[in-house]
């Protein structure tokens, strides 16, 4: 669906608030737009997105037009375990993209 | 000093007519969008009837924007984020886009910081809501008012 761009910082220390960004192109077509024959161009965004830390969910963001196209959205979580982080967008028309990023923990 | 024959406009009429003329316009160009009316049946929606303070948030976005299609945005809510206190979700609503809401992010004291940024679309200049939604059930409110010079949603492709 789309190409995503993910910052962990690959080591952090146990305890420490980690900042993680994201960032996914993707149109985010508002359903207000019409093209230049004047037909209304469907509705298109992601509604959803969720970052689960070795499969526990730790941030979810739900979505709606007034989001830029190509969503950044920026977080942080409390490195507590070396491990995986995986993100997931879903869109209108259900298509999911995912992403996964290691972080080590000492 | 009048001429009986022609009706002589009364203040009263003419007051009249002028305000129906004043408010016309408006009924006519008013476009589909949020206002503050709806942006506060969207905020009753997500968060029911409870009150909402001001403070302990601090919404973040530049009070003047050149290009409303991107805009960014950050949320910062002041909390020790532990298993007892902590933010549990924090929602960003609009006045005048066709639609009040825009983001809402559920997290947890694992986030160990209730911050989040994000970029985000204005149709106009209008204010700005965060509203944080606390583990004991407690809501915290910021506004910002935006002035956008170059508004989102009117380009045609």
């Amino acid at each position: 669906m789309a190409r995503t761009l993910i910052n962990v910082p690959p080591k952090a220390k146990r305890g420490q608030v980690v900042e993680i960004k994201t960032l996914i192109s993707h149109v985010m077509e508002t359903g207000y737009r019409r093209n230049e024959i004047g037909v209304a161009i469907p509705r298109d965004i992601i509604n959803l997105f969720v970052c689960t830390y070795n499969g526990t969910e730790i941030f979810r963001a739900d979505l709606h037009q007034a989001i830029a196209a190509n969503p950044f959205i920026t977080f942080f979580t409390t490195a507590t375990e070396s491990g995986t982080l995986e993100f997931k967008w879903t869109d209108d028309n259900g298509q999911v993209e995912t992403a996964s990023a290691k972080i080590t923990v000492e | 000093m009048t001429d009986k024959s022609y009706p002589h406009p009364t203040r009263r009429a003419v007051l009249v007519g002028a305000g129906a003329l004043g408010v016309a316009p408006f009924l006519m160009v008013r476009r589909a969008e949020a206002t503050p009316e709806t942006m506060k049946a969207a905020i009753h929606r997500v968060i029911g009837e409870s009150p909402v303070k001001k403070g302990r948030v601090t919404l973040d976005i530049p009070p003047l924007v050149e290009n409303g299609n991107t805009i960014a945005m950050s949320v910062a809510v002041d909390s020790p984020m532990t298993e007892k206190d902590h933010v549990k979700a924090i929602h960003v609503f609009n006045e005048k886009n066709p639609q009040p809401d825009i983001i809402s992010v559920h997290l947890g004291p694992r986030a160990g910081k209730a911050t989040f940024s994000t970029r985000i679309r204005l149709a106009d200049s209008q204010s700005v809501v965060a509203i944080a939604e606390m583990s004991d059930g407690s809501l915290w409110s910021d506004t910002v008012e935006v002035i956008v010079t170059i508004a989102a949603c009117l380009e045609y492709n």
